[in-house]
């Protein structure tokens, strides 16, 4: 390894840096992309898997039918379902539906397994809780949430039938 | 001018009898400097925040006041409601004096810096002698806090500091000595009425450069920040730190590099001189401060675009290059003058 001359005076002149500050000085004066969150948001996909909920069908009633394919489907186990021991063959309803949204990894399993779309991931994503037992969702909180969210839900899942 | 200032005097001797004046006298002027010197301090810290997100194409702080404008105000109040931790290992009087330390000698500099050539506190021959010698202080308060906070991550980070600090310190020093031996005078208000010509960043260019990269290593600046690396050492010797000693040592940093910004435009950018003798209209301090500004900028600008040197390649720059560079200036500027104007008298 020679003495690189041509090397050398560019680094004793500072080029690289130099050309380091122009980019930089150059971003300064783009526009920002910032999306002021709670103001602005970004679009969000009709698949987005957000927080859970259970829809009723056209008349009021719950779409769910206590197969139990979503809580088989679970791969983290956060459903469990308990059915109504009042069913008959024609109308099969729960007693239990719970979600336990600290054990939920959001994968959407449960949405595809759902046979007659029950069970949905909305578009909500601002949800928390401040003890435990605030993310443990009920049946009573699920179908709230359908109701809730009952616009945006069946605008996503029009938006997504073409695909399925 | 004068006039309100000889009735301020009369007033206050009056008031005060006239060895206490003296020295309410001299209170008052050191106020009236770092009151807004600290000022200044406070809101580097807001416009390196709005520069580099303007770099990084975002908008920076801009939730408290208008344009984020009361967002210093907030972590001051933040810093000061905070918790103060004292390490159980701690040597505790160390601990508490480090920080101080630090912060003291950035403000003592500030004694000496002309900001026309009557607004300066003291006006004293070896002003240039003087700050050298202060701003050396910084390094106590540093190997202090590491050694007192009995942490690793502490320790190492304080003798990297340090390191660092010595050596670009000498590389610093070297490139102030061609403007002394222009100007003949270690008196900065003289350093800077010699730019009249021209200033010294035009002969001196290299040195220039040499003295900005110093002080970006010397202040612990992006990117010479292996002090407080975070990957490795947290937050290097300041690691034990909480609340507003941690905030002091931030300070410090920040009114040292509002501190080295003032100096090099003193010394290398004509201070208070216009660059063109037409543009004189314009009053001195808003030149000194334009061009004191512009280095500040440059500080955050290079914080936005380089990544952090690695510690041997820090150590090569400062003494292999640096100093061999900004020595061998000296002998050309020496040897130069010596050609041009015979020995100088006295």
């Amino acid at each position: 390894m020679g003495l690189d001359l041509k090397n050398l005076l560019q680094s004793f002149a500072l080029k690289e840096l130099a050309q380091g500050m122009a980019v930089t000085l150059k971003h300064m004066f783009k526009p920002t992309i910032t999306v002021q969150y709670p103001e602005e948001r970004t679009p969000l996909s009709p698949r987005f898997r957000g927080e859970h909920a259970l829809r009723r069908d056209e008349n009021g009633a719950e779409r769910c039918v206590a197969c139990k394919l979503c809580e088989a489907v679970c791969p983290a186990q956060a459903i469990i379902i308990e059915i109504d021991p009042e069913s008959t063959a024609e109308k099969r309803l729960t007693r239990v539906y719970d979600i336990d949204e600290t054990k939920c990894i959001f994968c959407g399993f449960c949405q595809e397994a759902c046979p007659v779309e029950a069970i949905v991931l909305g578009p909500n994503f601002e949800f928390f809780g401040s003890v435990r037992s605030d993310l443990y969702y009920d049946k009573k909180r699920l179908l709230a949430n359908g109701e809730r969210f009952q616009n945006a839900l069946n605008a996503c899942i029009a938006a997504d039938a073409k695909y399925r | 001018m004068a006039d309100f200032l000889k009735m301020v005097h009369e007033v206050g001797v009056g008031f005060f009898g006239p060895l206490l004046w003296s020295l309410v006298w001299v209170v008052i002027k050191v106020v009236l400097l770092l009151a807004p010197v600290l000022f200044i301090v406070t809101y580097i810290t807001l416009a390196e925040r709005k520069v580099i997100g303007a770099m990084q194409v975002r908008p920076g702080p801009n939730r408290v006041g208008f344009f984020g404008v009361l967002q210093p105000l907030a972590d001051a109040v933040k810093l000061i409601f905070k918790e103060t931790i004292l390490p159980i290992k701690a040597d505790k009087g160390l601990f508490i004096l480090a920080p101080l330390l630090t912060l003291v000698p950035a403000l003592l500099s500030w004694a000496v810096v002309p900001f026309s050539p009557e607004l300066v506190l003291a006006n004293i021959n070896i002003g240039v002698l003087y700050l050298l010698a202060i701003s050396s202080l910084g390094a106590y308060g540093i190997i202090m806090a590491g050694w007192s906070s009995n942490s690793r991550y502490a320790f190492l980070g304080a003798m990297r500091s340090v390191a660092q600090m010595v050596s670009y310190e000498v590389s610093m020093g070297f490139t102030l000595i061609p403007v002394i031996l222009i100007t003949g005078s270690l008196n900065l208000v003289d350093v800077v009425e010699h730019q009249k010509t021209w200033w010294n960043v035009i002969p001196l260019a290299p040195m220039f450069f040499i003295y900005f990269i110093s002080v970006v290593a010397e202040t612990n600046r992006t990117p010479f920040d292996l002090p407080e690396a975070e990957p490795e050492l947290v937050a290097g010797f300041f690691t034990e730190y909480s609340a507003m000693s941690a905030g002091l040592f931030l300070m410090g940093e920040y009114a040292n590099i509002v501190l080295v910004s003032f100096l090099g435009a003193l010394v290398f950018l004509g201070g208070w001189l216009p660059p063109v003798s037409i543009l004189g209209f314009i009053p001195g301090l808003v030149w000194l401060g334009l061009k004191a500004g512009f280095l500040m900028f440059v500080f955050l600008w290079i914080r936005a675009t380089f990544p952090r040197y690695r510690y041997d390649q820090l150590m090569r720059l400062g003494w292999k290059v640096f100093l061999p560079l900004s020595l061998f200036w000296i002998f050309l500027t020496g040897l130069v003058l010596q050609l041009t104007q015979g020995v100088r008298g006295g």
